[in-house]
């Protein structure tokens, strides 16, 4: 389905027909028209490569995807780019706020390190405060050895992005929580969970949604209405009662595997309706229009008819939908886990480090255990852009 | 041309561009004409060639960005209760200000083409006709309005309007929506009335019976009309002037009659010829040749150029024809008829 | 036009009843029989329970018949004593629970709702007419922090702000002293400071969507031929702008009602979590980490038929306000 639109500088007359020679000058002079530099090329594009190019326009979405690409390559490589184990306890360590980087040192410009940090009780306040010790200077390298992790449960590697080295004061770049965890690599290791929950359940919805959506939308009639009637009931049922119930019929002696598995079915149960809604409601209206008659009086079979003429038509609404779907999972996930309902420690999640982070008066002197709630609002946020600029771009009638 | 005293709204060399962001089009590129009161100005032009746009400036309501007049002067003669004549020039009035809006469906009101999306879905047509009366004559009462919208449906010839005035749009047939129309258009007595393609909407039956409407309606009230379409038969019904619009420019105006009798423009030639008849041998269609080109070109010289069978290359595509009085009355924007350039300093019109 | 209300409401019924077959699936779902489980726990409590009682329990819900009898009699109950299940938690019948704690859930929802209309409306409408002005970005700023911020990150965060800053204890509904005071004006007003934070933080993320909507509607309508109509009989940009495209795009704004409700009771049960409010929130919570079925299960039920019947009035609504509904014509 290209758009080819002719390009009328090509020549005065349209068509071929030459003139009637009455003694006149026959030759087809060119018309003095000058189309502004650009527009040629929008005249002779086919509709993705017009997405593509309209998306690109769209900076907020390009940089947003940049960035999301980027969170889900450090998911995917969460051991790697994390210093330390989602588990590592730091004795002594606990409560710590976020290491301080320098780069001087006795006046000295040197590659970034920390310092050696002892943790004092306050005797007034009894808290706990943390001083540096100026005189030891663990300088930050990148590319150390470190605990080992195992990629893709075969070989077994001990490279971390970045680190101080083991054994030796370690580097917490959010800081730690009551047990001496370091909340960076956990927050890395949530990412891992809290990312791919929200990417599967979406697309198993995404499956389940086009399958039923279809059905309901191509052959219309009581299955439709039935359909149509059970959608309706599910998304009348409020979002996080339903999905509180769905997980209080999980066994609290599944595992983490289990329980990641069970979330996600939980998230896709009501995500599905979201998207047969959408698919339904294109195939309905693009049904009617004059194209698809034309294929079916051409003779067309009905798959080919729904697989090369209508989907076309929305799949980029699809994709919109799927890519504004992701985030509601990934929030549903992280409300589920916050309220202890969801992901299960030992496993970690963006929502479970929520979880950790509640009592307020931590809160209060301990902000720094809010971080993983920016990477949830920052995903949240990303996803939105993209999804804003690919439906922006893939609008025909927009600007 | 027309009696200086007559003439009601006086169009100066009016120019109105779209700023898009693929180019410019210079929509209305140099207008000039006069309507005068009682009498109907035809404008006949194919889409694209700015008839609409030049409508919608006298009233004020071209769609702002993109579009703004760039050039020229609408002025309009308003005779006052002391018998004199007050020149406004709508052009310098502040965009949707009140005194433009005094004179929005008041002094020059309009009809538009598509009467199903004219009207909005949720009010009564007797509603959106009343308003019309209560914005301009605050002090009648709602009961007057109605009344009046009554008998001017009753006029427009819509039967049972004392009922009908309660319905909505979708519950009337094409032909009954462009008639509420104009009983809108007319319910304040408006010295002018724009009508913008009323008809082509509608079905060729539907079409006459408007047509018949408007002229006695005309008669009747005595306002002066800018007739705006592409047909050629219909304008020649129902206009006393006409005047030929291509891309922005006019290209030959003259009486009714006398561009029936004499069409002297290769375009209007064109479209004469490419109008079938019913009476006379079988013969083959004759289009007018070739297509529109993009309204973003910029035409140095004429710019129906590229598909004139008479032009001359050199004269035609170098210089803008100016418009001359080729024959008494009869102006026409075309070389075939003025000294060529090379005799003159600059051809520019 | 009443014809149209009484087929609606015939619908109404089968999908009630849909709503309540998911509901006690959510009730069924954990495995085991829950009287044998109650049973044992009472009787490892200490609490002796005669075998007769435990039969007469078993009995009363069915256990010792299949499923769909199981389900016929607590709709039954339902419907002919309004008796919503036993909640072994408590001990109580679900019903008194929810006599407790349900008005509060519907108040602060209702309110929501109103407070998120009345910000966004007005916002979206200016937005819509400003296209790229500093209230658009503004506006659309907003609105997405509502849809990104998870609320009980923003109610956590408000409350801990409310409570460092202005010594204003957020959590709960009432302060301490007039925890058991009888109701007086100064308990009122004390109730509706409360109630601030939970209306903001519920109405924002609602009030987020709606301008978007609105906006969109607007900028759609505000193309429109009658539009046009209109400004050439000679109305005011703001006479023409309230009296036809709004009135159109506001429409779709009030049938949004229909997935509007749901996630302001999703709210609305999350942020009364964090803020320990009396109203079904916290409740369900316990419910559900202690299985209590028959508690979760109807509120579920309850929530859902409310969020139904909530769709029911907006249509009624929408077919009131635009003809084309009611007479059948041509729909959106």
């Amino acid at each position: 389905m290209s758009t080819h639109v002719r390009n009328a500088a090509e020549g005065g007359l349209g068509g071929s027909q030459p003139f009637i020679d009455e003694g006149v000058d026959t030759s087809i002079g060119s018309v003095d028209e000058r189309l502004e530099a650009g527009s040629e090329r929008f005249y002779y594009a086919n509709p993705w490569q017009l997405i593509m190019w309209r998306f690109r326009r769209h900076r907020l979405a390009m940089i947003s995807l940049v960035l999301l690409v980027t969170l889900y390559l450090s998911a995917i490589l969460a051991p790697f780019v994390s210093p330390y184990l989602a588990t590592t306890r730091f004795e002594g360590m606990q409560m710590m706020p976020p290491t301080r980087i320098h780069m001087i040192h006795e006046d000295r410009l040197m590659r970034p390190f920390i310092y050696s940090l002892t943790k004092t009780l306050d005797t007034e306040t009894f808290r706990y405060t943390f001083t540096e010790d100026t005189s030891q200077v663990y300088p930050i390298l990148f590319f150390m050895q470190g605990e080992e992790y195992k990629v893709l449960g075969l070989w077994s590697i001990n490279i971390h992005l970045f680190g101080t080295g083991e054994g030796l004061q370690p580097v917490m770049l959010f800081g730690s929580d009551e047990l001496g965890r370091d909340i960076f690599s956990r927050t890395i290791y949530g990412g891992r969970i809290s990312l791919s929950i929200g990417l599967f359940g979406v697309l198993i919805a995404f499956g389940l949604g086009v399958l039923i959506g279809g059905i309901s939308g191509y052959f219309g009639g009581s299955t439709d209405e039935v359909i149509q009637r059970l959608i309706d009931v599910i998304i009348s049922i409020p979002l996080i009662p339903f999905w509180m119930a769905l997980s209080a019929a999980l066994p609290r002696t599944w595992d983490s595997t289990q329980t990641f598995l069970a979330i996600t079915l939980i998230l896709a149960a009501v995500t599905w309706c979201g998207l047969a809604r959408v698919v339904r409601g294109k195939l309905l209206a693009l049904r009617e229009e004059e194209y698809a008659l034309a294929a079916q009086a051409a003779g067309a079979s009905k798959a080919r008819i729904i697989f090369r003429h209508l989907m076309p038509g929305f799949t980029s609404h699809l994709i919109v939908s799927i890519t504004l779907a992701i985030p509601v999972a990934i929030l549903g996930e992280t409300a589920l886990s916050f309220l202890g309902l969801g992901i299960q420690p030992p496993a970690v999640s963006w929502g479970v480090l929520l979880k950790d982070a509640q009592d307020l008066v931590a809160v209060a002197q301990q902000p720094w255990r809010l971080i993983p709630a920016l990477f949830v609002i920052g995903t949240v946020l990303l996803f939105n852009f993209v999804g804003d600029g690919l439906r922006d771009a893939a609008d025909p009638y927009s600007a | 041309m027309a009696n200086s005293h007559d003439v009601l709204v006086d169009v100066q060399d009016l120019k109105v561009h779209f700023y898009l962001h693929e180019g410019t089009v210079h929509a209305v590129d140099g207008v000039s004409f006069q309507v005068s009161q009682g009498k109907t100005l035809g404008v006949i032009g194919e889409s694209g060639s700015g008839k609409s746009v030049t409508a919608q400036a006298i009233l004020g309501i071209v769609p702002s960005p993109p579009g703004k007049q760039v050039g020229g002067r609408i002025l309009l003669n308003l005779p006052e209760n002391d018998a004199s004549t007050r020149v406004i020039n709508l052009s310098e009035l502040k965009p949707n200000g009140s005194e433009i809006r005094s004179i929005r469906g008041k002094e020059i009101s309009m009809i538009f083409q598509e009467p199903m999306t004219s009207f909005s879905p949720v009010h009564t047509i007797g509603d959106q006709i009343m308003e019309a009366v209560r914005i301009h004559y605050p002090n009648v009462s709602k009961k007057e309005a109605r009344e009046r919208a009554i008998e001017m449906l009753r006029r427009v010839g819509i039967p049972h309007s004392e009922q009908r005035i309660d319905s909505y749009s979708f519950e009337f047939s094409g032909g009954m929506r462009q008639r509420a129309m104009i009983a809108m258009s007319l319910v304040c007595n408006p010295r002018m009335v724009i009508a913008d393609e009323p008809t082509t909407a509608l079905d060729v039956t539907i079409e006459a019976q408007i047509l018949e409407l408007l002229k006695d309606l005309q008669k009747e009230f005595g306002m002066a009309m800018l007739y705006i379409s592409h047909d050629l038969a219909v304008v020649g019904d129902v206009a006393d002037e006409v005047i030929v619009m291509y891309l922005g420019m006019v290209m030959e105006q003259a009486a009714t009659q006398e561009l029936f009798d004499n069409p002297l423009h290769p375009y209007t030639e064109a479209l004469w010829r490419s109008i079938p008849t019913i009476d006379g041998p079988l013969e083959k269609l004759s289009p007018v040749r070739g297509t529109l080109p993009s309204p973003f070109a910029v035409h140095k010289g004429c710019p129906f150029f590229s598909r004139c069978e008479k032009r001359i290359p050199g004269v035609c595509d170098a210089n803008r024809p100016p418009l001359v009085e080729a024959r008494p009355s009869h102006m026409v924007r075309c070389f075939l008829y003025t000294e060529l350039p090379s005799e003159k300093a600059n051809g520019a019109a | 036009m009443l014809v149209y209300i009484i087929r609606r409401l015939l619908m109404l019924i089968p999908i009630l009843l849909l709503v309540s077959f998911i509901a006690f699936f959510i009730i069924e779902l954990p495995p085991g029989d829950w009287v044998t489980t109650y049973v044992s726990q009472l009787r490892t409590s200490g609490i002796q329970l005669s075998d007769q009682e435990a039969e007469r329990l078993t009995q009363l819900y069915g256990f010792d018949q299949p499923t769909y009898v199981r389900y016929y009699k607590w709709m039954q109950g339902i419907v002919t004593r309004g008796d919503f299940g036993w909640s072994f938690q408590w001990g109580k019948p679900v019903n008194d629970i929810l006599a407790e704690r349900l008005p509060i859930t519907l108040t602060i929802s209702l309110m929501a709702l109103v407070f998120s209309w009345m910000v966004a409306i007005p916002i979206g409408i200016y937005s819509a007419t400003h296209q790229y002005s500093l209230v658009d970005y503004f506006a659309t700023f907003i609105g997405f922090i509502g849809l990104a911020t998870p609320g009980f990150l923003l109610a956590m965060i408000l409350a801990w702000g409310a409570n460092q800053y202005l010594g204003f204890s957020a959590l709960g509904l009432y302060s301490k002293d007039f925890l058991d005071a009888p109701w007086s004006t100064a308990k009122a007003l004390d109730m509706l400071k409360h109630m601030i934070l939970p209306l903001i933080i519920i109405g924002m993320a609602s009030a987020g969507s709606t301008i978007r909507v609105l906006r969109g509607n607007l900028l759609d309508e505000l193309k429109k031929q009658y539009v046009i109509t209109a400004r050439a009989k000679g109305l005011s940009e703001y006479q023409l702008l309230m009296k036809y495209p709004v009135r159109l795009a506001l429409n779709p704004v009030f049938s949004t009602i229909g997935w509007l409700l749901p996630a302001i009771f999703a709210g609305e049960v999350l942020i009364s979590i964090v803020l320990s409010l009396p109203s079904l929130g916290p409740l369900l919570l316990r419910a559900t980490l202690s299985q209590d079925m028959y508690l979760v299960g109807s509120v579920v039920l309850i929530l859902s038929a409310l969020t139904i019947v909530g769709s029911l009035i907006s249509d009624i609504y929408l077919a009131w306000a635009d003809p084309r509904i009611r007479y059948g014509g041509v729909s959106k």
